[in-house]
């Protein structure tokens, strides 16, 4: 074992078993996550990057010492996550997005000491972080609000300041900006980033699955889907796989009948997506080489489909999903939240 | 710098963890029990809901005796009840703790990760219960001395015994909650009043307002085997005195003997919630049930 590894997982893997409610011996196993093996060195940001239900809170549960794993191991500090816990617990912390949690009645500093002195922090010590932490991240107005009273973002932001209140050595962040708007998400992205300019030794693990957060914040990604990860990289070292092929943007009038599985059937055609865009669609084509876009033209031309815009562009972590999925991230959304 | 003491788990830590999640638990806990309305409010009805409760028992009583308040048989169920509130406000409110954490404030996962001693941050959230079920015991008694006749003599009372019997009483019930606790960390929330039931079903079967005798021969044992029926005992012995024995359920034993029986059945309430804290526990992170919320 290596002593600068924040993070080790070792062919990690989850499957949780539904019992049917009326016949108990109707079970159904759904596996959470399988054969995971991640390195993460300390000091760095790390990012999960996935579609729901790929397995991001599973393993971020996992690693907080919340869920048992079923298979495989995984250290966390240096320490197995099942056999000692109680080593864990003191070096971690942990914000989950989306949630409205807290103690409503309790104002914003009052909930934020109370976290702090379960860590044994004095509370001189705590007040003076918690005026500078909601100072950071724009909440020092709210201090002495209470949190029922708060808005579900902002909310938000009182818990992550609890993960960073106990300067803990890693964080484990869930979906930090989930339900956030912009502005916010921004601030916190800043908040994040600021923080371990300012303290280099900590390493924060972040899942999510906007695509933007994981280019702009993360030192390396990890794609995840279904449970199993696809690749782990630096975002520019995972968009450079793609370099070598030519990335085009086509908008088109209605695509007649025409299929991503149709083009992709082209030879050098590596990847076609076809969605809905307003009176048309949008062709998301990887090509192997600029030559071959005139086959894929041609099959345009022959549905009578006709080129409105056309754009070649660098790849992006989107692509890079595409590529790995076989979908793109969007598209999974918007199904899961109809 | 943080402090590097909280570091590792050596004895002395544990107990410095135990104690902060204790202190921690128990400001909690009474900032929950006593900010839910203003302060006015909140005494009123600190005072009214015992009152009320008892004012039940005792139309009750009165009805079907034709008004035997003199009777022995009155003080034995009036004390009872009054000091079964300890068994509803301890008890429940540290099993409370765990179902409260979870669903309503979504915090219990946030707890868990904290490094602290889970039994005894459970425990300090029982205090504040602790405090109010107190002062509510207390106008209960007061009320029945007052008004009802309950023959009551401060220099009669074995305050020794008394505040022996108290103190053992509600580590006791403490124990009983932690047990509750633990088996709430793996139920969903339409239990969630477990710890009610559990204290309405003690409330038969600990002697509280009628013997042991009444019950059918096969719950007996059950109610033998509640260490609460020996402290109520306890309770209206050392109060009453010798015009405790209303019913004679109890009479056989010496006031040791009560202890005895009272200590021993306390100490194996508390390997009992070891026992059940641990496998609870593990059961509750090997199936993901920490911070399960049901979405209704
Ligand atoms: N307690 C549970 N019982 C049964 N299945 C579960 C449980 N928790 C998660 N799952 C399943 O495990 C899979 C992974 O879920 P997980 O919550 O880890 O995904 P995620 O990547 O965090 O998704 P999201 O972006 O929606 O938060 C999903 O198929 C989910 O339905
Ligand atoms: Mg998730």
């Amino acid at each position: 074992m290596s002593i600068d590894l924040a993070i080790e997982t070792h062919n990690l893997g989850r499957i949780y078993t539904i019992r049917n409610r009326r016949e108990r011996r109707i079970r159904k196993e759904i596996i959470a996550l399988q054969d995971v093996n991640l390195q993460i060195p300390r000091g760095e940001l790390f990012g999960l990057l996935g579609p729901n239900g790929a397995g991001k809170t599973t393993l971020i549960k996992i690693l907080t010492t919340l869920l048992a794993p079923t298979t495989g191991w995984a250290r966390v500090a240096g320490y197995d996550v099942v056999r000692e816990p109680q080593k864990i617990r003191p070096r971690i912390n942990m914000v989950s997005g989306g949630e409205a949690s807290g103690y409503g009645l309790l104002t914003v500093r009052e909930n934020l000491w109370m976290f702090a002195q379960f860590y044994g922090l004095p509370s001189r010590e705590a007040n003076r972080r918690i005026e500078d932490l909601l100072r950071r991240i724009g909440l020092a107005d709210r201090i002495h609000t209470k949190s029922s009273d708060l808005s579900t973002g902002l909310r938000q932001k009182m818990n992550i300041v609890r993960g960073f209140l106990t300067d803990p050595e890693i964080l484990f962040l869930d979906e930090p900006t989930l339900g956030l708007d912009v502005n916010a998400a921004r601030d916190v992205r800043r908040f994040v980033r600021e923080w371990l300019d300012a303290h280099p030794d900590r390493t924060v693990l972040l899942t999510t699955h906007y695509m933007v957060e994981a280019d702009e914040l993360c030192d390396r990604v990890a794609i995840i889907s279904q449970g199993r990860v696809l690749a782990c990289d630096s975002p520019e070292a995972l968009k450079r796989r793609l370099q070598r092929e030519a990335l085009f943007d086509i908008e088109i009038t209605a695509p007649n009948g025409l299929t991503a599985a149709a083009l992709e059937a082209l030879p050098g055609v590596r990847k076609a997506v076809l969605t809905d865009a307003s009176g048309g669609a949008l062709l998301k084509l990887v090509l192997a080489e600029d030559s071959a876009l005139p086959s894929v033209i041609g099959v345009l031309t022959e549905r009578a489909v006709q080129v409105r815009h056309l754009t070649k562009r660098e790849p992006t972590l989107e692509d890079v999903f595409v590529e790995l999925v076989g979908r793109p991230l969007a598209e999974e959304e918007g199904r899961d939240e109809q | 710098m943080r402090a590097a003491s909280y570091r590792d788990t050596r004895l002395p830590e544990r107990w410095a963890a135990a104690w902060r999640s204790f202190r921690v638990a128990a400001w909690l806990g009474w900032q929950i029990e006593s900010n839910w309305t203003d302060p006015f409010l909140f005494a009123i009805y600190s005072m009214l809901k015992p009152l009320a409760s008892a004012a039940i028992l005792v139309v009750m009583y009165g009805v079907i005796t034709n008004g035997q308040f003199e009777n022995p048989v009155f003080p034995y169920i009036y004390l009872g009840n009054a000091f079964y509130i300890y068994v509803g406000a301890v008890m429940t409110g540290v099993s409370w703790a765990v179902i409260d954490d979870r669903e309503h404030y979504r915090t219990l996962k946030y707890i868990y990760v904290a490094p602290i001693r889970i039994p005894a941050y459970w425990l300090g959230r029982g205090v504040a219960r602790f405090l109010t079920g107190s002062f509510a015991v207390l106008i209960t008694l007061a009320a029945g001395v007052l008004f009802l006749h309950v023959p009551f003599h401060p220099d009669r009372v074995d305050w020794p015994l008394f505040l022996l019997s108290l103190t053992l009483g509600v580590m006791m019930l403490a124990l009983m909650g932690l047990v509750l606790a633990s088996v709430s960390l793996m139920i969903a929330h339409h239990f969630f009043l477990i710890g009610e039931a559990v204290a309405g079903a003690l409330y038969l079967l600990s002697g509280a307002i009628f013997p042991l005798e009444v019950l059918p021969p096969w719950l007996r044992p059950l109610g033998f085997a509640m260490p609460i029926t020996y402290w109520l005992e306890l309770i209206r012995r050392s109060l009453l005195g010798d015009i405790a024995s209303g019913f004679a359920t109890l009479s056989g034993f010496t006031n040791g003997q009560l202890l005895g029986i009272l200590a021993g059945l306390s100490v194996l309430f508390g390997l009992l919630a070891v026992v059940a804290f641990r496998l609870c526990d593990r059961q509750a992170r090997e199936k993901g049930l920490i911070d399960q919320t049901t979405n209704y």
